[in-house]
């Protein structure tokens, strides 16, 4: 068995464009994905991502480099000979067969004898919780039903590989949040690869063991869910995950694991973590702090505090979203509502002045590109 | 009143089918209700019906005769049998070639370029825009002995210093075949390219996903899901196919006759109304009979998707 799953070296497909023009939908990508990892590939539209996934699939040929499966170069192998399976974004189930010949179809295919057919697909079906759904046609199933045959269709092959593309998107939220656990659940049982693809960035945290963020054909950071929202390596990636506040000013000293930088919008030093590699000295850079590291504080350290005016807030439940302006900058601050209580008093008033704590290992400085 | 109106669906409907149901009645069941009256008939001496209720010309139809060589009072004469079968195999004949020419072609236009696709539905159309019996005298111009056909033919053996006598291609059951495959080809190629339009991209993959070369998607997906078009397709060939006269009175002669050809001259030449009903009414239970046990064996196409 090779040591990754699947690898993409340098792979580059262009696209012709309507106008005539051409488009590298994919960029000189590398990926390694390891046997039995979960990994996703989250982008918005346009990305590549989608892209990535059909080059593996088989259903698209790289302009520039090669896709490899288990080791083996796939050149241009087609779809029916490789040894992965995928779920399709609208589920693609056959509607001129009931759900039993949907999964028996790939069996079929690899010339299955009648009676392992049988039992195969029941074991699938079991796996997905629709036993007695053998006789339905795919049109007479809910949506979540019909996603789940999809699953199974592709299971049923036990690949080594499965591709996932935007599988939950025609979900509606509650189910969508059920069916990420019970996927996550079944990756783990089942010991395969998943590649999952998605534009949706709290579903790829929750799933993934780990993520490759892409834009305009490219991957901005590849890492696990942690290092990815705690750690991002460019404004982008900062920007794409979760929310931010970004600060731009100029490196006055670099010691090791601090950067000291000024913000002229503060007319002050601030001090944060550096996360872009090779910055220096005298260098123009972000710094990304996000609403939830933020203190609200009555105790101001003298380093990183700041102080300012609330502008508005919002309560929202479980957080109350603070916007205060300081200096020349509107800060976003999320503040848990950790006490339940009813007077408006005890919420941020419009007006107000607080004090603004940001610890450094918050302030992530970025590399400004 | 209106209000009341907007607030019953039934109503709704009833007003809806009003026109087409009057039309239908007084156009189709009405007419359909008289042909049969008459078929029951007898024909006058001037040509005209006289109402009675006499099965003769059913009998006549199925082959009892009155009209007898050696002297007999009545004998077997498959005339109009031998009629009938012959309709029934050209319109066999032409349904079957018609779709083995016109599948690949939809398929060819429904996987073609999109900007393509229309074009290429137009050329199919373009032949449409001419009179149907225009286009069949064309096929005369091509056909007969000094046609463009047997000139071409000719030319070429010419060249080869072959000795070529002109072919009988025209008045013979081949021209009224290659007639009527060419006449009814667009509207078999329609259908089939429609429900072949509507079996999205996502499917061949899926099936190519699941380890199905292309052969074995076609067979498994491309060809039970674009079913609905061939069905449609028969239907829109075949009923017409086996009650034209024009095709065959034209390119076929006079000796070559169809179920189409016998009712029209009932009426026109023969002046036998009552007996050109009667043969009416048999084309028609004839051609439903057919359609009966075809839908029932591969539905109206539809529901092939919906069951």
């Amino acid at each position: 068995m090779s040591e990754f799953a699947v690898e993409l070296r340098d792979v580059v497909k262009t696209f012709k464009t309507p106008e005539g023009t051409h488009l590298n939908a994919v960029d000189h990508v590398d990926m390694q994905i390891q046997n039995g990892e979960f990994f996703s590939m989250l982008g918005s539209s346009g990305c590549g991502k989608t892209t990535s996934l059909r080059m593996i699939a088989g259903f698209e040929w790289p302009t520039e480099g090669e896709v490899f499966i288990e080791g083996k170069p796939m050149g241009h192998t087609p779809p029916f000979q490789r040894k992965v399976n995928t779920v399709f974004q609208n589920y693609a189930l056959f509607q001129h067969m009931s759900v039993f010949q949907n999964l028996a179809f790939g069996l079929e295919m690899e010339g299955a004898k009648k009676d392992e057919i049988q039992k195969r697909v029941r074991r699938s079906l079991e796996m997905v919780q629709l036993l007695g759904m053998e006789n339905r046609r795919p049109k007479q199933l809910s949506g979540g039903q019909q996603q789940r045959v999809a699953l199974a269709r592709a299971l049923v092959k036990t690949p080594e590989v499965l591709l996932l593309d935007e599988p939950l998107g025609a979900l509606d939220l509650k189910l969508r949040k059920e069916m990420q656990l019970e996927l996550k659940a079944l990756q783990q049982q089942l010991g395969i690869t998943f590649i999952y693809v998605t534009h949706d960035q709290e579903e790829a945290l929750t799933m993934s063991d780990r993520i490759a963020v892409m834009s305009k054909g490219r991957v901005m950071q590849m890492g696990s869910p942690v290092e990815i929202y705690e750690r991002p390596r460019n404004r982008f990636v900062a920007e794409f995950i979760g929310e931010s506040n970004f600060l731009e000013g100029q490196i006055k000293s670099l010691s090791g694991s601090e950067a000291s930088v000024f913000v002229p919008a503060l007319n002050a030093e601030v001090v944060g973590t550096p996360t872009s590699e090779g910055l220096v000295n005298g260098e123009q850079v972000f710094i990304s702090i996000r609403p939830e590291k933020i203190h609200l504080t009555e105790h101001p350290l003298r380093q990183n505090t700041f102080s300012g005016q609330v502008v508005s807030t919002v309560y929202i439940g479980s957080n109350t979203h603070v916007v205060v302006q300081v200096g020349e900058l509107r800060l976003k601050v999320w503040e848990q509502n950790r006490i339940s209580r009813l007077e408006p008093s005890s919420f941020y008033t419009v007006g107000q002045k607080v004090d603004l704590m940001l610890m450094p290992e918050n302030a992530l400085v970025l590399k400004k590109d | 009143m209106l209000k009341r109106l907007r607030e019953n669906k039934s109503a709704q409907g009833t007003l809806l089918a009003l026109p087409t149901t009057l039309w239908l009645f007084v156009l189709l069941i009405i007419p359909l209700i008289l042909t049969l009256v008459i078929s029951f008939g007898k024909r006058s001496p001037d040509g005209d019906v006289i109402y009675t209720f006499t099965l003769d010309n059913y009998l006549r139809l199925a082959g009892y005769s009155t009209n007898c060589d050696n002297g007999q009072a009545a004998c077997f004469d498959p005339l109009y049998l031998q009629i009938l079968g012959r309709s029934l195999l050209l319109a066999f004949n032409t349904t079957a070639i018609v779709i083995a020419m016109a599948y690949p072609l939809a398929y060819f236009i429904a996987r073609a370029d999109p900007k393509r696709r229309n074009t290429f539905l137009f050329m199919v159309l373009i032949p449409l825009w001419t009179n149907f019996v225009i286009r069949v005298y064309a096929w005369m111009m091509l056909l007969r002995k000094e046609g463009a056909i047997n000139i071409i033919i000719g030319t070429v053996a010419h060249w080869l210093g072959i000795n070529f006598a002109p072919l009988e291609l025209l008045y013979t059951p081949g021209a009224v075949l290659v007639g009527m495959v060419y006449e009814f080809l667009p509207f078999m190629i329609l259908p089939i390219f429609t429900s072949l339009e509507k079996i999205e991209n996502p499917l061949y993959e899926a099936a190519a996903d699941l380890g199905a070369s292309p052969f074995k998607t076609f067979l498994r997906v491309t060809l039970p899901l674009s079913m609905p078009g061939v069905v449609a397709g028969t239907i829109l060939v075949f009923i017409p196919v086996m009650g034209t006269f024009i095709v065959s009175d034209i390119l076929g002669g006079r000796q070559y006759i169809l179920v189409g050809n016998l009712i029209q001259r009932q009426f026109l030449d023969a002046r036998d109304p009552a007996f050109g009903s009667a043969a009416s009414l048999i084309l028609m239970v004839l051609t439903l009979i057919v359609t009966y046990f075809y839908t029932r064996k591969f539905g109206f196409g539809e529901e092939i998707i919906a069951a």
